[in-house]
This record gives C-alpha cells, sequence and structure tokens, in this order.
C-alpha cells in the first residue's frame, strides 16, 4: 500500500526514461558542436551492436562492468560503499598474472580456475584491509577504498618495475602467457560449433560473469549469510538485536565484494592481454559504481547496466573514430550524462512519475 | 449520556458570542487507495480544550497536519474563527494562529532557549532587538501560565519536561491561539505532566483553545471539556467529556466492547531462574547507566520495571538482550553465569533460552523492508529448522512457521508476503512477540510491549504475556505506562538514574506512590 509505482515501473520505466534524457541531453551537446546527433547515434549503436566485431567488443567491456557492479552491488547490500573496485581488480591482476605464469605450461582447464583464485585471494585481500578498519576501528570505508585504489597503483607499478617485468625490456609488463594459460576467446568456441565470428578480445570470461551474477544472487537472497547481509544493511542496530556481528558481516561482503572486483582480472589480464600490462583496469572499477547504481544492486539489473555501458563504451571508441570532430571527451560526457541522470537525477523522474500513477489509479479505483 | 454518532449534532456548544475556535467540514483526505480521513466535521469552541483519541492509524495525525498544512485536504472547508481559510503550509496555520507540540520535539539541541523561541521567527536580519524582545515576552508569558524555563539555558541540557515548555512557549510567541499537542505526556513523569495539565488548564482560562491527541484515556477524561472519537478515518462521536466513561470511549475507539482490566489468576511463582548481581554499566561517554543492580527472575511471575524512559530500563535490557556488553556484576541463568563482555551477542542470549521483545521495534525488532515470513524467524534464523542445503534458507518451511504464527497470533492482514513496514504498529508488534513466545524461552525480556499499539491489539498483547507466565516462564516487562506496569505485574521495580529506586507489590501501591520512585523519592522509606 505504501508502494506508489508498479514494479515495472519502477524496475524498467523509470531507468529507460532516465537513459533516454540522458541520450537527448548528449544529443543536444553534439548539436551544439555543429554535428548530426541522429547520425552519431547510429554510428554508435552500428558501431557496438551492428556486427559481430561490434558486439565482440561490447560484451567485453559489459564483462568488466558486470564484475566490478556486482562487486559494488555486494557490498551495497550491506550499506557498505567499496569504492575501491579499481584497486582491488588491479591487484587481482596481479594475482592472475602470478598463477598464469607459474601454470602455463599445463593446460587452460588447470589454468583457469587456479586463476579465478588467484584473482579472487588477491582481490579480497586487497578489500580486505580496509574492511577491517571499517569493522575494528570505525575507519570510513569510502576513504580507505579511495586511498587503496592509489595505492594498488603505486604498488602494481613497484612490483612490475622491480619483479615481474622481462628483464631488460621497456615495457612495464610481465612476459606474454604460453599457450597452456590462455583461455579460449569467443571466436574459437564459436568455431568449435562451426561459427565464425569476428576476432574479439571477447572471451569464456563473459560466461564466467554471467555465472557470477546468478550466485549473487542465490547468495543474496537465498542464502543465510545473504540474509544476514540485507538484515545488517537495512539496520545495524536490528542486526546486532538478531545477533548478527557486524564484524563478520562487514568483512564477508567486503571479502566478497573484493573477490568479485578481482575475477575482472580474467577477462583483461587472463583473457584478452594474456600478459599483465600496466593500467589493466582503466576505470572498470569505477563504472562499476555506476552500473550497479543503476542496476539496483540486483544481478539482472548489473548485466542490463553492463551491456548499456558496455554499448557506450565501444560504440563511443567507433564514435570518435567515425567523426573525428566528436572528441572522445564527448564520450565520457555521455557516460556521465547517464550516471548523473540514472544516479542522482532519479528523483526528477520518480517523483511525477509517482503522482502520474497516484493520478491514474485513482481514475481506475 | 449523549453521544451524537452524527457530529452535525455537536453537544449544546458553550454560550459564547464569539464564532468557534476551529470549524472543519466535510474533509477528506486520501493516500493512494487509503482514505485517512472519510467526510469529517468537527466543531471546537473557542476556550475549551478538545481532545481527540483513537487507535493508531485511525486518521488522528493526518487531521491534524491538515490543520497545520503539512497536508492539504482532498475535500472540505476549514475555518478559523468563523472564517473560512485555506492552509498551504505551516506558515499559512501559524499566521491563522495556529501552533502545534509535536510528539518528537522541533527543536535545535544546541541552541539556548531564546534562540530556539525566536528561530524562524526573527524580526529582522539583526539578532539582537529579536532576541531583546523575546526576553520580554518569554518572562510574561512565563508569569501567566506557569511555563518558567530559563531563557539562557542550552536546549540539549533540559529535561524532556521543559523542553516541551520551550515547544509551547514557541507557539505562543507566535501568537496562537489555538494549540495543538500531540501525546504530549508520552515522555513525562506523571508529576510533569500534571504539571503541564496546569499549564492547560492556565491556557484554557485565558481564551486559548486546545486541541489534546492522546490515546489515554485518564488524561482525556481529567483534563478534557470534549472529546471527539475517531475510527478507521472517520469521526465517530463527539461527546462532552464529563458526560461519558472511559469504558465508553474505549469501546467507541474500537467498535467493540474492550475490558480494560487484565483478568488473571494469582501468579504460582516459583524458583528463581536469572539472578542479577551489581550489575554495572558505563558507557562509551563515562555516563553511568547502571548502577549496581540487583533483581531476580522467577518462574511464574512477571516483574515489571517501571521509570521514566532514560533511566537505565533499556542498558538493563540491552545488556540482558546480549546487545550491550556490562562494565562488571553477574547475571546467573540457572545457577549458570553468563558472559556479559563484548565477547557476547544476542545469538548466544538465544541459546540459553533468553527471548527479547526490544523497546523499539522499528530500530531493533523488524527489518521493515523485510517482508513478515523472513521477519518471523529473525535473530532464529541460524535454528537447524530453517537451514535448506548448502547455505541456503529453507524458504517453504520459514513461510509455514510465518503462516502459523500468524494465525495463531491474529495478525492482520493474514498475509505472510506483505513487509513489515506495511503493517499497523500494533500487528507489527504481533510478528514480534509471537516470534519471541514461540521460541519457548525461559526468561522472556519486554520493552514497552505495547508502545504505539492500538487498544485492541494491546488486550491480545497483554493476555499473551499473562499466558506465557501461567506456562511457568520468567517475565521481566520494562514500560513506561504505570497503567500497564499495575495491570501486569506480579512484583514491581522502579528505576531512577540507573538504580532501583523501591520495590513494590500492586497490592500496596498506586500511580502517586511510583510517581514518587521514579522521581527518585521512596516515601515509603521515611515512614
Amino acid at each position: 500500500m505504501k508502494k506508489s509505482l508498479p514494479t515495472w515501473a519502477d524496475v524498467v520505466l523509470i531507468p529507460a526514461i532516465n537513459v533516454f534524457l540522458a541520450f537527448f541531453v548528449a544529443g543536444l551537446v553534439v548539436l551544439f558542436i555543429g554535428e548530426d546527433p541522429i547520425r552519431a547515434m547510429g554510428i554508435m549503436i552500428q558501431g557496438s551492436l551492428g556486427s559481430s566485431y561490434g558486439i565482440g567488443y561490447t560484451l567485453f567491456y559489459a564483462t568488466n562492468f558486470i564484475f566490478t557492479g556486482l562487486a559494488v552491488a555486494v557490498a551495497f547490500h550491506a550499506s557498505i560503499f567499496n569504492i575501491g573496485g579499481e584497486g582491488q581488480a588491479g591487484v587481482a591482476g596481479v594475482g592472475v598474472a602470478l598463477v598464469c605464469l607459474t601454470v602455463d605450461q599445463t593446460h587452460w582447464l588447470l589454468a583457469l580456475p587456479l586463476a579465478i583464485m588467484g584473482g579472487a585471494v588477491f582481490g579480497a585481500g586487497w578489500a580486505a584491509i580496509p574492511a577491517w578498519l571499517q569493522a575494528k576501528r570505525g575507519s570510513h570505508i569510502v576513504i580507505t577504498t579511495i586511498m587503496f585504489n592509489y595505492i594498488a597503483a603505486a604498488l602494481i607499478i613497484y612490483l612490475l618495475n622491480n619483479y615481474l617485468k622481462v628483464p631488460g625490456a621497456m615495457a612495464l609488463e610481465t612476459r606474454g602467457f604460453a599457450e597452456g594459460a590462455q583461455i579460449p576467446a569467443m571466436h574459437e568456441i564459436a568455431s568449435w560449433f562451426g561459427a565464425s565470428i569476428s576476432r574479439t578480445p571477447m572471451n569464456i570470461s563473459f560466461f564466467l560473469a554471467l555465472l557470477a551474477s546468478f550466485l549473487v544472487w542465490l547468495l543474496i537472497w537465498r542464502s543465510r549469510i545473504g540474509y544476514e547481509i540485507r538484515a545488517f544493511g537495512f539496520s545495524e542496530k536490528a542486526a546486532v538485536y538478531a545477533g548478527i556481528k557486524p564484524v563478520k558481516i562487514i568483512m564477508i561482503a567486503m571479502l566478497l565484494s573484493g573477490a568479485l572486483a578481482g575475477l575482472m582480472a580474467i577477462n583483461t589480464v587472463m583473457g584478452s592481454e594474456k600478459r599483465l600490462v600496466l593500467d589493466s583496469v582503466l576505470g572498470a572499477g569505477f563504472v562499476g559504481i555506476a552500473v550497479a547504481l543503476m542496476g539496483r544492486s540486483h544481478p539482472i539489473g548489473v548485466i542490463l547496466a553492463a551491456l548499456l555501458f558496455g554499448v557506450l563504451y565501444q560504440g563511443g571508441a567507433e564514435l570518435a573514430f567515425e567523426i573525428p570532430s566528436i572528441p572522445s571527451q564527448m564520450i565520457l560526457t555521455i557516460q556521465a550524462l547517464v550516471i548523473l541522470f540514472t544516479g542522482s537525477l532519479e528523483n526528477m523522474v520518480r517523483f511525477p512519475l509517482e503522482k502520474l500513477f497516484l493520478r491514474l489509479n485513482r481514475g481506475t479505483a | 449520556m449523549a453521544v451524537t454518532e452524527d457530529v452535525t449534532g455537536q453537544p449544546d456548544a458553550a454560550p459564547t458570542t464569539t464564532a468557534p475556535a476551529i470549524g472543519l467540514t466535510g474533509i477528506s483526505k486520501a493516500f493512494g487507495p487509503v482514505q485517512a480521513n472519510k467526510d469529517i466535521s468537527m466543531t471546537v469552541q473557542r476556550g475549551t480544550i478538545h481532545g481527540i483519541v483513537g487507535e493508531n492509524g485511525a486518521g488522528k495525525s493526518t487531521l491534524m497536519s491538515i490543520l497545520y498544512g503539512f497536508y492539504k485536504a482532498d475535500k472540505g472547508e476549514i475555518k478559523i474563527g468563523g472564517v473560512p481559510t485555506i492552509i498551504h503550509n505551516s506558515d499559512d496555520a501559524i499566521r491563522a494562529g495556529i501552533g502545534m507540540v509535536h510528539q518528537h520535539f522541533m527543536l535545535v539541541q544546541n541552541f539556548t532557549v531564546l534562540e530556539n523561541v525566536v528561530l524562524g521567527a526573527e524580526d529582522g536580519a539583526l539578532l539582537r532587538p529579536s532576541l531583546a524582545k523575546a526576553r520580554d515576552i518569554l518572562t510574561s508569558l512565563a508569569k501567566d501560565y506557569e511555563l518558567e524555563v530559563d531563557p539562557d539555558a542550552i536546549v540539549g541540557d533540559l529535561a524532556v519536561g521543559l523542553q516541551q515548555r520551550v515547544e509551547i512557549l514557541k507557539a505562543l510567541y507566535r501568537q496562537a491561539d489555538i494549540l495543538i499537542l500531540d501525546e504530549p505526556t508520552g515522555v513525562l513523569t506523571p508529576s510533569e505532566a500534571d504539571h503541564l495539565f496546569r499549564i492547560l488548564e492556565g491556557l484554557k482560562a485565558q481564551g486559548k483553545t486546545i486541541i489534546l491527541i492522546t490515546h489515554k484515556l485518564r488524561e482525556i477524561m481529567a483534563i478534557t471539556d470534549t472529546v471527539s472519537v475517531m475510527r478507521r478515518g472517520e469521526m465517530t462521536a463527539t461527546v462532552k467529556t464529563a458526560e461519558t466513561s472511559p469504558a465508553q470511549l474505549a469501546e467507541l475507539m474500537v467498535g467493540r466492547r474492550v475490558l480494560l482490566k487484565i483478568e488473571k489468576a494469582p501468579a504460582q511463582v516459583g524458583e528463581t531462574v536469572m539472578e542479577i548481581r551489581d550489575l554495572r554499566v558505563v558507557d562509551e561517554d563515562g555516563v553511568e547507566r547502571l548502577k549496581s543492580i540487583n533483581m531476580d527472575l522467577k518462574r511464574g511471575e512477571i516483574l515489571g520495571v517501571a521509570g521514566v524512559a532514560g533511566n537505565g530500563q533499556s542498558a538493563l535490557l540491552e545488556v540482558l538482550g546480549g546487545i550491550a556488553a556490562a562494565t562488571s556484576g553477574t547475571v546467573t541463568m540457572n545457577g549458570e553465569a553468563m558472559d556479559l563482555t563484548h565477547e557476547a551477542d544476542a545469538g548466544k542470549r538465544r541459546d540459553r533460552r533468553i527471548a527479547h521483545v526490544p523497546e523499539d521495534r522499528h530500530k531493533l525488532g523488524l527489518i521493515m523492508p523485510y517482508s513478515a515470513w523472513e521477519n518471523a524467524c529473525f535473530g532464529y534464523h541460524d535454528r537447524s529448522e530453517y537451514q535448506a542445503k548448502a547455505g541456503l534458507l529453507n524458504r517453504l518451511f520459514m513461510r509455514d512457521d510465518a503462516r502459523a504464527k500468524i494465525e495463531k497470533y491474529d495478525v492482520r492482514p493474514p498475509n505472510c508476503d506483505l513487509k513489515a513496514a506495511n503493517f499497523s504498529g500494533g500487528n507489527q508488534q504481533k510478528i514480534v512477540i509471537a516470534r519471541e513466545i514461540e521460541s519457548n524461552p525461559d526468561v522472556l525480556l519486554v520493552g514497552q510491549p505495547t508502545r504505539g499499539v492500538d487498544i485492541g491489539a494491546i488486550e491480545f498483547i497483554h493476555n499473551q504475556i499473562v499466558a506465557l507466565r501461567d506456562q511457568g516462564k520468567a517475565i521481566l516487562l520494562v514500560s513506561v505506562e504505570l497503567e500497564e506496569i499495575l495491570a501486569l505485574s506480579d512484583r514491581i521495580i522502579v528505576m531512577f538514574d540507573g538504580k532501583i529506586s523501591g520495590e513494590r507489590l500492586p497490592s500496596e501501591t498506586d500511580e502517586n506512590d511510583l510517581g514518587l520512585l521514579m522521581a527518585g523519592i521512596d516515601p515509603k522509606a521515611n515512614q
């Protein structure tokens, strides 16, 4: 009875209107710099969804965003704002690389589960320190996770420069992984079934991301620990009353969050680059925040939002290529508009819509 | 006993030449499908105290919010002093001479009394002239109405009773002729409440009109001239207080006969289950919240803990319930010592068969966005019967379990998928009570079991507590409602300032005696 909007309007209509508004304003900006917004839009969609090449890249980016989005979402359910996905994914890259460099003489079927563990453990480990500081010392996790992003960046440079890079080489990167640690790319998987698609960095990790989404759903909405995490997220006091230990919940939620962010490294370090390079995360950790916000911290929402941001990334790259007068900053502007409209300006759409539905309901009642 | 079921037939108005202070005609207000106020008409004569009673959710607050400009009525007309008035917001209400004292005070804690009174009613950009003027007005108000408060005291340092006076002063400073008080005595000791009533009488004598919203029938009988009863959004009756009785009002509120007294057999007190010795709690700020508490809980006995809110009762419940740690002292359960350190948690208490109905069901007892079935095992969700395979919860069993509890405890609506937030206060409390009692505890800790609960549910909840006692369980009942303490308890202790200020048997005491103990004075000690 307190609910003024039907569920479909809440989860479909409002995000759709928000995205539309974001694109509308972005279109105005394109118009302002003297280009045709309809054409720009067409290029973006064509470039991201119009070919198996475009789709491959879109889904490759989306895979990253699903992992980082899930990471933020899990922490959100415990009312914890994990802004450290960037650092956690970066450090996890080191973990994945160490595993791959060690076992790349075997077979990817062995290397993949080990690398998953490596990425998850390193990602979780990097999240564990801010989590512990929050749980035991009350240090605000937003601050500490941001700080840890910078520490992670410095740490990775240090490790690459002193221990991991090929001796004597200029580039700050490890050697390429041998065949034994190369997971199948999507065009290879397609060829097993006789299909032929373009060569893209999209790889088997995409399915891993979908599996992770399902497991997160199972964890949050079906398991005992998920019940406790959500209860803690809604009310810490009530959780304590019910015998749920805050330290335990903060640690579990953050370790899971860090591990999920860390799995992104499977897609990039192991899947596409096949080596650890500097800047392997490239902002995906931060995009995860927007993805979780827009996806309402629900795995399905996260997947959909990740796809949208995948389209924005890939379509944006195409756009910058096709219309050079639209600078790449323009793409950032569009992404920022989407975040602005879906995140902070959500109530701008919500309130009038609630009123409208109220009026409609009264009309029918 | 003239009950006018139709309010247009208002009992003969006090002979006055002026128009009634408030005239409402046909006020309706809907929130979505919920009709909060249905065609309400009410006349309040100038210079009277008019009570409004009704269960929670009957629409009292909505009606007053319409009068004070928080909501706009869908239909109907408001006349203030005979003049049709449209009230869009609280500024309009203040201009029309209406002042409101909210249940939760709207005061800036770190401002002085004077600053709070002036806030929002400054005369100009400079504060000093306004403050000087306010000081004069406050002094004269204090003289006229027994409203003495130190104008330079910081509001946060004042006792609740005094803070309430500041709220009244704020309204009077804005030249309110009509004063609405929403549940004003909820936080007061009996003597503070008496003082408030004297103030209200004084205001009435000066020609002010007062509307008193309360659920305490005793107060209605004591102070009002007329009383309107609301039920399910409608005004079911307006009667002269002198011509009605509490029993009749209760019946009008609930729509059926209500037993105001609890029928219970004498207690069959058994052996001691829980022994509390020298229990002390010093909080983070170094404030001693419990000072060497000693008490025993016995089988088959309801031990009532009376006291004004904030005198250590909450700390006692929190320590026993495993939410907070004790600083020193021992608690033994069936002869076995309990861990009172930070290492203990509420789950361990439940394992020791101590159930806890917390004082604040909104913040502690329930997860509001969780459905009833998720709440119905909250705190017990780690018990084996609720588990399925691989760390998942057995949702089928949880729902069956919740349905059984909902049926047994008459939770309405009987829908286990409804979110806790969407139940009324009484039904929320029934969910908590059902969960805690059905866990089959040896000791039940109950805090404010009927706070914000409607009369029909109060009766039910009280009967459940008595039934548990009759099964030979020990019950610790903490309540700020003296009526409740007197009606339920087999033994009463009174807490004041973190200490036990006295112990009584219900047969040997009354509200005056307990009221003095609540203020830290033991009248029997001096005899």
